[in-house]
Parts: structure tokens; sequence; C-alpha cells
């Protein structure tokens, strides 16, 4: 199990470290350095301007010094650099979005999982009846939808004709830390979370019928019903419990990603997290943010990858030996 | 999951009036029937499915005649109506008889520009998915049949690509290029052929231990006529379905890009594009949110269901669970 954990640790290093080339070649291959600077400097800047502010963010250095300093700084000091145009460390904007996006995520997955798992095991236990092909039509039917169409039809349909009324339960976009006041960090992302659980929820209802009618059919279900369990006990005890390994696994590797921003969501509601900072920054050719943004995302990824095969291995001892 | 390919073909139907023996015309009446015919036979049965290929063939057909729904209602794909296209504010009108589906915030015709949209639509769905299987399935064949360090250089790739998260570099990337359909398209690709070439990788890594590889091999054929004659029509039916499966996502993923203003620039027509147009005005203009969306979400509806029957009828293991 150590080798195991030890080679899979390995193995996530190796790809953090290819993302941050990755990610450095993108943004400096693009022929970008010249275009930064003078997207800063303004429309009129002379080119004395536009050579200073290359000198000072250091755009003038050969790409590989500068790929080499950031590596240094983000290894060496934890560093990920300074924004370009405002001059905050980029540790500090993820810092403050992170909570926000966290907050967002972590709400929405419940939301996706409880549904998800509910429709999915009424879906697989009346397999065939009408409510079986209500859910899996549903299922289809939140899967095929985009998460934006989703999201402003919500604020169209929720918000708005509320609103319209005179009632405003639900702020149409902006985010209440949870510190400052819990109601209405609530309201914020009421609307939110059930766009992003609708949208999830759909994936987690057919893995789980499926799987859970492949388990069903299994021997020892039969044994179980065979000795007189009630059939409640079969299905969550028996069934479910094996049937929801490939659910737990989707889930760790959807909650990674989302973890590094639930970019449409945050922009449709206006939520201040990675993902729309993300989208921000790539607007302004703010290069570090979008970079330690994106460096960010991919370890939640890769670490989320990294739980799931433990949890794998922990599960099935077999998966150890490859 | 094992899947050895083609199906037994030689399934004749069952004649109940055959008796002990057959006939010698019942005989002549009995055809083998290729894995093809098979599920055929078997997606037209599939009434949610024909329904939305009939669907996806009006959508495709809407796509094509574009223009005709222009010269129909006289109303040009980027044409402003500033007085019959705006009412007394400058706000979007809705449908009427001249603009059956409203207008948007410049006064255009939105029913012209969601037949026009179409195109964008379909174009990047299809051709997207169809360079994401290539590139997948070439990367897969060459990993899965030549293993050593060919094989370590794409596993390790694929498990880079599938660890990254997506859209932002899908967004990084894009925003690095000249915005267009054809830097979309490469996006797609770059960032989806992983996760065929991970299915393909896998079957070909069992398939090249069978018999029919080795006897090929014996004939004294070359490795790229083996991955590519031998094994290749064995993954074909995976690939289908894969492919049938993709062409939804990778529309919603163009639709994406677009909404955030990093896919097609305006003044194209397309629904993504339009969808985040209408982001400032829908509280008053509910058709101009509404009519895109619907389209948008029709169309992959349609294609998902069509790949679900399609995966239900190529692959007979996969009894309809």
């Amino acid at each position: 199990m150590v080798r195991f954990l030890l080679r899979r640790i390995g193995l996530g290093i190796i790809v953090m470290w290819m993302v941050t080339v990755l990610v450095f070649g993108i943004f400096f291959l693009g022929g970008n350095e010249q275009s930064v600077a003078r997207r800063l400097a303004g429309r009129n800047a002379n080119p004395q301007t536009v050579e200073n502010i290359t000198k000072r963010l250091h755009l003038n250095k050969p790409l590989v010094v500068q790929y080499w300093d950031f590596l240094k700084q983000l290894v060496w000091h934890h560093n990920l650099g300074y924004s370009f145009y405002h001059g905050e460390p980029v540790s500090k904007i993820i810092k403050e979005a992170f909570p926000i996006t966290l907050s967002l995520a972590l709400g929405a997955a419940v939301i996706w999982l409880a549904i998800g798992i509910l429709s999915g095991v009424a879906s697989a236990v009346r397999r065939g009846s009408i409510l079986d092909r209500t859910l899996t039509f549903l299922a289809l039917f939140f899967y095929s939808m985009p998460t934006f169409v989703l999201g402003l039809l919500l604020l169209f349909l929720v918000y708005y004709q509320l609103a319209k009324r005179g009632i405003r339960i639900f702020p149409g976009s902006g985010y209440v830390p949870l510190t400052q006041d819990p109601l209405k960090w609530l309201e914020s992302l009421v609307l939110p979370w059930l766009t992003l659980a609708l949208v999830s929820a759909a994936t987690y209802t057919r893995l789980t019928r499926g799987s859970l009618l492949e388990v069903l059919s299994e021997d020892y279900i039969r044994t179980a019903r065979a000795k007189g369990l009630p059939e409640r006990r079969v299905i969550f005890r028996h069934g479910l419990r094996s049937a929801l390994t490939p659910v737990a696994s989707q889930f760790g590797i959807d909650l990674g990603t989302l973890v590094g921003g639930a970019i449409v969501t945050e922009t449709v509601f206006g939520l201040p997290g990675l993902g729309y900072t993300a989208v921000q920054s790539i607007t302004n050719q703010d290069l570090p943010v979008i970079i330690g943004i994106v460096i960010i995302a991919s370890a939640a990824v890769v670490v989320a990858n990294i739980l799931v095969d433990i949890f794998y291995a922990v599960l099935d001892p077999r998966v150890r030996l490859h | 999951m094992s899947m050895s390919g083609a199906i037994t073909s030689e399934v004749g139907e069952f004649l109940p009036d055959a008796g002990g023996e057959l006939t010698p015309e019942a005989a002549a009446k009995i055809e083998g029937r290729s894995t093809w015919q098979l599920a055929w036979r078997k997606l037209r049965k599939d009434r949610a499915a024909v329904i939305s290929a009939g669907v996806i063939v009006l959508i495709v057909l809407m796509a094509i005649f574009a223009p005709v729904f222009a010269s129909i209602t006289g109303h040009g794909v980027n044409q402003q109506f500033r007085t019959t296209g705006l009412n007394g504010f400058g706000q979007p009108v809705g449908p009427n008889g001249t603009f059956a589906l409203g207008t948007d915030d410049l006064g255009r015709d939105i029913l012209v520009r969601i037949a026009y949209g179409a195109r964008i639509s379909l174009l990047v769905g299809v051709v997207a998915t169809l360079a994401t299987v290539a590139l997948g399935a070439v990367l897969g064949l060459i990993a899965g049949y030549f293993s050593g360090i060919a094989d370590s250089i794409i596993a390790r790739l694929i498990d880079l690509v599938l660890s990254l998260p997506f859209l932002l570099f899908a967004i990084s990337l894009v925003s690095v290029s000249h915005p267009g359909l054809f830097i979309v398209i490469i996006v797609i690709a770059v960032f989806g052929w992983a996760a065929v070439a991970r299915i393909v990788r896998g079957q070909v890594l069992s398939i090249r231990e069978k018999e029919y590889v080795e006897a090929a091999r014996s004939l004294g054929a070359s490795s790229w006529r083996i991955m590519f004659v031998d094994i290749l029509p064995n993954v074909l039916t995976q690939l289908i379905v894969y492919a049938t499966l993709l062409i939804p996502v990778t529309i919603v993923l163009e639709a994406t890009l677009s909404f955030l203003g990093l896919g097609i620039p305006p003044p194209t027509a397309d629904w993504g594009q339009m969808i985040s147009e209408s982001e400032t005005v829908y509280q008053q203009a509910w058709w101009f949110l509404v009519f895109p969306g619907a389209a948008l979400l029709i169309t992959t509806l349609a294609f998902n269901i069509l790949g679900d029957g399609v995966r239900d009828a190529l692959d007979p293991r996969l009894e309809r669970l």
C-alpha cells in the first residue's frame, strides 16, 4: 500500500509539473509579452512606457528564465506572483475567491448527491415503471441542459418574476460571506446551488440506476432475499452499499473539478469565486492571476484523482498491483 | 468490460412455419445479417431514438436552408431593423407577424439568427467530434499496439490531459489565439482526445493477443495494416457510440465558450452568443433568452436520446438496464 501511495503521489507531482509547463507555454508562446505590456499601458502609450512596463514585469527576460523564476517562487516560497493589474499577490486574490467557490461547490454537491442517488434508487427499484421512465427522461433532460441556460432561466423565472411582484428573496447576483450574514449567504447561493445541482444530478441518477441494477442481479442479493430480509434492507444495506462505489469515484472527480472554479455558474450569478476571477483575468490579460488559478484548479483535480484511487485501493486490493 | 467487436452475424430469423426441417425455399430466405444490419433494425424499433433522429434532420435542414428563412422573411441575418424591430424605448419587440420569434437588442430577427446559428452548432459539433475521435483513436491504437516507450508517453499524456480542468484550459488557450471557429474546434480536440484514447488503448491491449492478430502477423502483415485493418474495425462500434454521445457535449462546449465571449466572435449568429447578449435585456425580452436556449436544449437533447439508442442498438451486451 505504501508503494502504491508513493507511486501515485509521484505521478501526481509529475502531472503538476507538466501543468506548470503547459500554462506557461500557452500564455507566453502566444507572442504575448509585448501585447500584455501594451494593453496595460493603454491605447495611447508611447513606446517608452511600454518598454518600462515590460522591464518592470520582467517580460523582457527569456522565457526559460521567467519560467524558472516562477517555478522557484512557487516551490520555495509558495508565491504565485503578483497581479499585473493591481499588484496584489495572486495568492491573496485566490484566498479571497476560494471560500465563494467552496460554498458553491459543497452546497450544490449535497443537493445533487441527494437528488441523484434517491432518484437513481427509485428508478432502479421500479425498473420499467412510469416513475422510472419519467426520472430517466428528466435525468437526460437536465443532462442535456447547458448550465448557463438553466441559470438564466432560473434567474428569469424565480428571481425576476418574484422581484417584479415585490418579493425580493433571492439577490440577482453577488455574494455575501457566511461570517457576515448566514441568512443572506444562504439566499445568495440558493439559485446557483440549484443550477449546479440540477445539471450535475442527472449523471448521478444514471450512474446509480445502472450500478444498482447490476448489483441487484448478483447472487448475494438473491441470498439476502431468500433468507427473508425485508426488501428495504436488501436494497439499502446490501445493494446500495456496493452500487455506490462508481458514484463515489465520479463524485470525487466532479468535486475536485468544481473546487477549481465553477466558471459558468459563477459567471451567470456574478459570484466572484475562482471561475469568475479566471474569466475576468483572461479578459484583462492578467497572466499571473490566470496562471495561478489554473495551477490551483489542476492541483485540486490531481488531489481528487489520487484520493479516488486510494479509495479504490482500499476497497479492492487488486488495484494496488497496477 | 470487454468487447470483442464483430458479433456473430449469421443470425437467421426463427421461422415458426418451417416445422422440423427447412424447405429449400425457406432456407434460401435465411440470410446472414451484419452487426450493422442488426443494429439498424434495433434502432428503428426505438421510438424515442427515431423521433430524435427526425428532430436532428429538421435542425440540419434548418441550418442548410437558413438563407431561405432570410429570404422569406426578408430579414438579413445581421440586418438591424431599428424602426420595426425596436420599440419606442429602443427595446426588442416580442414575437409578432413580422418577427415570428421577436427581435434582439439590435433589432435583428431572432428566427433568422437561430437558423444561421444552427450552422455553427452543427458544424462544430460534428467536425470537433470527428477530430477528437480520430485523434484519440490513432493515439490509442499506437499506445495499445506498440506498448513500450510509445505507450508510456501516450499513457502519461492521457493522464495529464484527463487531470486538467478542461474549461479553464480551453478558455486560456482560446484567449491567446485568434478567436473563431477553427480554434474552438482545435481546443475541443486537443483536450478531448484523451478519453477516447484511453478506451481504445484498453481495447487494443486485449485484442492484440487474439489469434486473428497473430494470424495476420504470421502472414507478414505490417504493424500499420494490423492496427487499421484488423484491430480498428473491432473498436469501431464503441467509437461510434462514443462519437454520437460526444456531439451534444461539443455543441454545449462551443455554446459555453461563445457565451463567455471566447468563442465565435460577433456579428456571426451563434446560439451561445445570442444567449449571452440576452443577459442584459431578457427581463424585458424573454424571447431573446428562451428561443435560442430552447434551440440549444432541443438539439443536445435529441443527440443524447439518439446516442442512448445507438448505444443500446450497437452493444447487445448492454441490455437496456
